[in-house]
């Protein structure tokens, strides 16, 4: 017998490739294109229930760089970020978690010529890939109701993007660590209240310094800063410094995603 | 049974290879250091009790868990080293079924096939055969929930066959199902070997590695304790046939030392003895001379039940 000091590891990470778990995800998305839209409605109600609701009372307010717009204007770009937010969120953290605790689809997967990197990449983009959709039916709102008035506006879809991926690697990399639905309800319990106080509904200078501290360190708000100055054509290195936010909470959640691989799939 | 429409693994010599193979989880030995080589073509059984390192075995097989020592060739290379490529070689058939529930029976079978990287017009023709393999034709549009225990088991070993295998790994293949599921599903697995499948079959039902197996290890703490057919294995460690006797629980044991020297060797367990003899109806004529009437009595032919109380003290299933 060899050395008990051996390293024990599986080393066939990639095999078919993501196509195929891409592939599966779209065929339950046709089967249940309810539950997928549904997703979409709940950015929409809020703009319309607070934007024009609670708009007609606050009136104007200050945007990126000090001009005046209009309120439901002003959380639009607020509820793109947090729709892209969402749609990722849900795809890699619950969906990811039952699969993995409940239906061992993953078990079924691994059973394949897939390997465990192509699994969790087609788990990831696929979670985009949600996230892209909500994004690009809300623009198409926000968009009819004249609520963006610049063309760099544009580029709020690939941004939406990016924030989605930074929130899918990251939950991904979260839910690798859950045993049970107490440990998924943290995440719900991290998401709301950074929901509420990044900046979504109103300034964030509202906070005293140190609550507006902790508000900036969340991904969130850096995500809806940059929409917001997007939605507006207000841009600087400020915008180039929440783009690289995200940029690193990527590469971040997939290096710990990749570690955690063996963990979640081959234990 | 599907027609073949790739050569299956061709190799000289066996197309699995265990050495000293051995998974260890901190204090626990799970499996410790087995030996075995299973030839193409040929129906190998893992037999033992729940924990015994079956499983384990079979995941290392796999390639979805690594291993602790020893060396593994699984088609002519290490699984742990190339799990994809060793896998498209394997069907796996896994305890519990892992059927999507979220696709249909169809589906799943096509989307199974995409995890290989299968094109799509191969599948269009292979489902139906295999759909028609499982019996389950009439079934292609229902959801995998509405399925009978039995159906999802013919449904997961269809799925196993969506790339043609060379080697069909099968943990427990029948765990759960009513006698008559079983016997369709040996049905199917013999027709498999029948045209050249190669079987690896774990259970911890003696019926079953019975009639499965050519040739089968008997594995215990995660050690092999026998090796050989199972007919070969009965005739090694046990009589032709088995006497068991109930005098009545508090009596058993009692009785006992009387009539060990009736049989060649005696086990005592909870609710019975059992005496292991050639020649049954002559122990129960003996017992009769010393005026020992049994409550009830049975003489049958030795099992791989026996084999296993034998080699290891205890009994299969608890």
């Amino acid at each position: 017998m060899s050395a008990p000091s051996r390293r024990a590891g599986v080393s066939g990470l990639r095999g078919t490739g993501s196509a195929p778990v891409l592939e599966r995800g779209l065929i339950v998305y046709k089967r249940n294109w309810i539950v997928v839209i549904s997703g979409f409605f709940e950015p929409l109600l809020y703009l319309l229930a607070m934007g024009y609701g609670l708009g007609g009372l606050v009136g104007q307010v200050p945007g990126p760089g000090g001009a005046p717009i209009d309120y439901p204007a002003y959380i639009a770009p607020a509820l793109l970020a947090t729709s892209a937010m969402n749609g990722a969120i849900f795809d890699s953290t619950w969906n990811v978690f039952f699969k993995l605790r409940f239906a061992r689809l993953y078990e079924a997967m691994l059973q394949t010529s897939l390997g465990p990197v192509d699994v969790a990449l087609g788990e990831i983009l696929m979670a985009l890939l949600r996230g892209l959709l909500y994004a690009v039916g809300f623009m198409g709102v926000v968009a009819a109701l004249g609520l963006v008035t610049s063309w760099w506006a544009l580029a709020m879809i690939p941004v939406a993007l990016l924030i989605a991926f930074g929130f899918a690697a990251l939950g991904m990399a979260a839910t690798s660590f859950a045993k049970s639905f107490q440990h998924m309800d943290v995440i719900t319990f991290v998401l709301l209240p950074m929901f509420l106080f990044s900046s979504t509904l109103y300034p964030v200078s509202v906070f005293p310094e140190v609550i507006q501290w902790i508000v900036k360190a969340l991904p969130l708000w850096h995500g809806i800063e940059l929409m917001r100055q997007l939605a507006v054509g207000h841009l600087s290195w400020v915008s180039l410094g929440h783009a690289a936010y995200f940029v690193a909470m990527a590469l971040l959640g997939i290096a710990m995603t990749a570690r955690r691989l063996r963990a979640l799939f081959l234990r | 049974m599907p027609e073949r429409h790739t050569a299956p693994f061709v190799a000289a010599g066996p197309v699995i290879s265990a050495r000293g193979l051995s998974k260890v989880y901190g204090e626990l030995r799970a499996v410790d250091g087995i030996d075995f080589d299973i030839a193409p073509g040929e129906s190998f059984g893992l037999l033992g009790p729940n924990g015994a390192g079956k499983s384990t075995t079979m995941r290392m097989l796999g390639g979805t868990l690594g291993r602790t020592g020893g060396e593994l060739t699984v088609a002519g290379l290490d699984p742990e080293q190339e799990g994809p490529t060793v896998r498209a070689h394997l069907g796996v058939v896994p305890q519990q079924d892992n059927l999507d529930d979220e696709l249909s029976v169809r589906d799943n079978l096509y989307i199974y096939g995409r995890y290989f990287g299968l094109p799509r017009g191969y599948l269009k023709d292979k489902i139906p055969q295999l759909l028609e393999f499982a019996q389950l034709t009439d079934k292609a549009k229902s959801k995998v929930d509405d399925l009978s225990g039995g159906m999802k088991r013919r449904l997961t070993i269809a799925r196993s066959l969506i790339n043609e295998p060379s080697v069909l790994l099968l943990d427990e293949p029948t765990t759960g199902l009513d006698p008559q599921a079983r016997h369709t599903l040996w049905d199917k697995l013999f027709r498999l070997k029948e045209v050249g499948v190669t079987l690896v079959v774990t259970t911890h039902f003696m019926d079953e590695a019975e009639q499965l197996c050519d040739r089968l290890i008997v594995v215990d703490h995660g050690r092999i304790k026998a090796e050989g057919s199972p007919r070969g294995l009965i005739a090694e460690h046990s009589t032709r046939e088995v006497v068991e006797v109930r005098f009545g629980a508090d009596r058993n044991a009692e009785l006992a030392p009387r009539i060990r020297d009736l049989a060649e060797r005696i086990e005592v367990l909870p609710d019975r003895l059992l005496l292991y003899s050639d020649h049954g109806e002559t122990v129960l004529e003996a017992l009769a001379a010393r005026d020992l009437h049994p409550v009830t009595s049975l003489v049958r032919r030795s099992s791989l039940e026996d084999v296993f109380l034998r080699l290891t003290g205890r009994s299969l299933v608890d």
